[in-house]
């Protein structure tokens, strides 16, 4: 028997306009469209970027223009036209600042819109920001304090001209400059990103915090994030992203390596929410992102996603299990809504011996969305006693969304415990009605049973960011009544 | 308290009450009992205004109000409640959080602010203890992985926690042995209060042993067919469904 009250509200909930939409007015010295080795070359001198970065870029480039985009994965959009994106834009202020106080006027505005004024983040909670606006970083706090315990978080720009020798030996170790044509595309192009460094047997004393914010129409994002905790080191690195709407798509293709080193942690948490493009499908943003972790012996490396955004979301964080007894985990809630298409998953690679991995994956599907699970788990043959946890649930809004889970199992070693669960369900008539009886309004029992089938994977994320992905699946799925 | 007058309902294209007449008072406890397919549970999802049941000619009257103008969670927030014959299972979200958002709903509905950490906790206590219902399963999410019996001993502390007006008690015994019948049939009990009337639908007599009723109707093929005191129920018991039919054709 359908629930015509059900129906109604995903209606509204689905009609829901995107929150965050608002542009910010700032000069930009732009790059014109195109892609060629000029623009590399003035990207690289831009930034003021020693020769082998500009020949590691320069191949890049050579090994991307023989690449053809892939095809397999479960989205349909429309190609982007790589020569249409400008490759580089810096919002124009050029001084190295001393204080808050000479930031931008209309920058700040923008950050307190997101919710992120500096000033407070700097006062409470203990979260440094890295806030990145388009490709250049424009404000860094915390960093002196982190810089007593050798601990090294600035934008990848910085890295480069003062940590030469970490960024040379670690970029592109982690995921090859070859390893897919996006990956290819962004070595080639990025303009910038976070690094990050722990050093030996350090335990970053709070959570590090960068927020993406894509703000100049028709810039192609490229950000390249490099994380590297030394040995017995650990830190929790929170990743958050808000867009203005669109109505190109717009293409972000970055790159994050994580390594953690013999003895690490690393805990990476992404709130993800770009403008998803409207009801019909229009503009949106095209996120193709390859992310990556490798774990040396008894490291750990810990993948938390909330996916809400995005027209199209193509992106699989993924751990190299090298070192034995390493482990690796990935949680993951994804939401489609509307026209809305994901691809998400993760791969597991074991290497070592007794390598464990968890994989926990909760997709949410509304309005006429495609949401896809894909994953694969990959035991070598020397990864003795192996083991591996996979639980991939989908749960669906209405009756005009899709929910596909593609596991990929690869065993080599006979020793190895591999384990699936899937499970597909509707979002209970019944669950709303029981909530209804109680006195609870349709919306806010839409909200309590949805979060609380992704409570296990938004239980992973940090306290503060927990309260956001909440409110984000909230403003995803909910919208106001009336 | 409750006043249905020529009750009418169906479900798709099937009328199910045709008909239906009943009176409750404040503060007294009614029971229905009937044959299965008579219109019981029916009755219990119309008056909690569950969607796929069209009502199509007649009046309730709640306390007042046109019952029948309100939403679900409107009669709930008006202070009606269903105790479920199948209580659902809520994955992820705390017994406690979710009787909060439903205690707080009601409140602000009254025109009152979010109830305090401190006294909600303190309710919890007392009310949990009228139906023995331990923390462990206080602390986990509704329902879930709860033994038929844990799920109407929860129904109960859910009822207690909401303090409502009118209690419709679906079912309540089925499935439950007998001690979990003397739990729940004494945090019933320990509820009846001059303000609060109760509507028991039973299939059996026996849960009228321990939750003694002021009045008995028996509904058949969605009509009230014969009201009585307590001792109808005995009579039912011993005689069984067919002698109403037989009696009343």
């Amino acid at each position: 028997m359908a629930y015509e009250g059900e129906d109604k509200i995903l209606e509204e909930v689905t009609g829901k306009a995107y929150e965050f939409g608002f542009t910010t007015d700032i000069d930009s010295d732009k790059a014109p469209a195109g892609l060629n080795e000029s623009i590399i070359r003035l990207i690289s001198s831009k930034k003021n970027e020693p020769e082998w970065l500009l020949e590691w870029r320069l191949k890049a480039f050579r090994t991307w223009e023989d690449m053809t985009e892939p095809e397999w994965s479960h989205l349909q959009y429309e190609k982007p036209d790589f020569q249409a994106i400008s490759y580089y834009a810096a919002p124009k202020q050029k001084k190295v600042l001393a204080s808050m106080d000479e930031v931008d006027p209309e920058l700040r505005k923008t950050m307190d819109k997101l919710g992120i004024s500096l000033e407070e983040q700097k006062r409470l909670s203990g979260v440094a920001v890295d806030f990145v606006m388009d490709s250049v970083s424009v404000a860094t706090s915390f960093k002196d304090k982190l810089a007593d315990l050798g601990i090294i978080f600035c934008s990848m720009s910085e890295a480069v001209q003062e940590h030469p020798e970490l960024v040379k030996k670690y970029i592109g170790s982690v995921v090859p400059v070859r390893d897919n044509y996006y990956s290819a595309l962004n070595a080639a192009v990025f303009t910038d990103g976070s690094f990050c460094y722990i050093p030996k047997g350090v335990k970053c004393p709070m959570e590090l915090s960068t927020y993406f914010r894509i703000n100049e129409s028709g810039t192609g994002q490229f950000e390249r994030t490099l994380l590297i905790a030394d040995e017995g080191s650990y830190v929790s690195y929170l990743e958050g992203c808000t867009a203005p709407q669109r109505d190109e798509n717009q293409l972000h293709a970055a790159v994050v390596e994580l390594v953690a080193l013999d003895d690490s942690e690393i805990k990476y948490s992404t709130v993800q929410n770009w403008y998803p493009g409207d009801e019909k499908g229009k503009g949106g943003v095209y996120n193709f992102v390859t992310k990556r972790g490798i774990c040396h012996a008894r490291s750990k490396i810990s993948w938390t996603q909330v996916e809400t955004g995005s027209a199209v979301t193509w992106k699989y964080p993924s751990c190299v299990l090298k070192g034995d007894d390493s482990v690796g985990e990935f949680y993951s809630v994804a939401v489609t809504n509307n026209m809305q298409q994901a691809d998400t998953g993760t791969k597991m690679i074991h290497l070592g011996k007794r390598t464990r991995s968890t994989i926990i994956s909760k997709g949410i599907s509304a309005g006429k969305s495609q949401n896809s699970y894909r994953g694969l788990v990959q035991i070598m043959p020397n990864a003795d006693h192996a083991r591996n946890f996979s639980q991939c649930d989908s749960l669906l809004m209405t009756d005009r969304c899709g929910a596909h889970t593609f596991p990929y199992i690869e065993t080599k070693n006979p020793t190895a415990q591999v384990e699936h669960e899937a499970t597909t369900s509707k979002i209970g008539e019944d669950q709303i009605f029981y909530c209804l009886q109680r006195g609870i309004e349709e919306e806010q029992a839409i909200s309590l049973i949805v979060n609380g089938y992704a409570k296990e994977v938004l239980n992973k994320l940090p306290m503060e960011f927990a309260v956001e992905a909440q409110k984000l699946l909230a403003i995803s799925l909910e919208g106001s009544v009336g | 308290m409750l006043t249905i007058k020529n009750l009418h309902a169906q479900v798709e294209d099937t009328a199910i009450l045709k008909g239906l007449d009943l009176e409750i008072g404040p503060g007294e406890v009614h029971a229905i009992m009937g044959p299965n397919g008579s219109g019981k549970s029916t009755l219990a999802s119309v008056l909690a205004g569950r969607e796929d049941y069209e009502v199509t000619a007649g009046s309730i009257d709640f306390d007042g109000t046109d019952l029948l103008e309100l939403d679900a969670s409107e009669r709930a927030r008006e202070g009606l409640f269903l105790a479920f014959q199948y209580p659902v299972e809520i994955p992820g979200v705390s017994n406690l959080n979710f009787m909060k958002a439903a205690i707080n709903a009601k409140r602000e509905n009254q025109g009152l602010d979010a109830i305090s950490a401190k006294d909600f906790l303190a309710l919890v206590e007392e009310k949990s203890a009228l139906v023995e219902l331990s923390g462990r399963l206080r602390d986990r999410s509704v329902n879930e992985g709860f033994s038929g019996g844990e799920k109407k001993r929860n129904e109960i502390f859910q009822m207690a926690m909401l303090e409502p007006k009118m209690a419709v008690l679906d079912e309540t015994d089925s499935g439950l042995d007998i001690d979990a019948l003397r739990i729940v049939s004494e945090g019933v009990n320990a509820m009846r209060h001059e303000g609060r009337s109760f509507l028991v639908i039973t299939h059996y007599q026996r849960l009228l042993d321990h939750i003694v009723p002021d009045h008995v109707h028996v509904l058949s093929d969605g009509q009230i067919v014969k009201s009585g005191p307590k001792e109808l129920a005995f009579e039912l018991e011993a005689k069984g469904y067919d002698w109403i039919k037989e009696d009343t054709a």
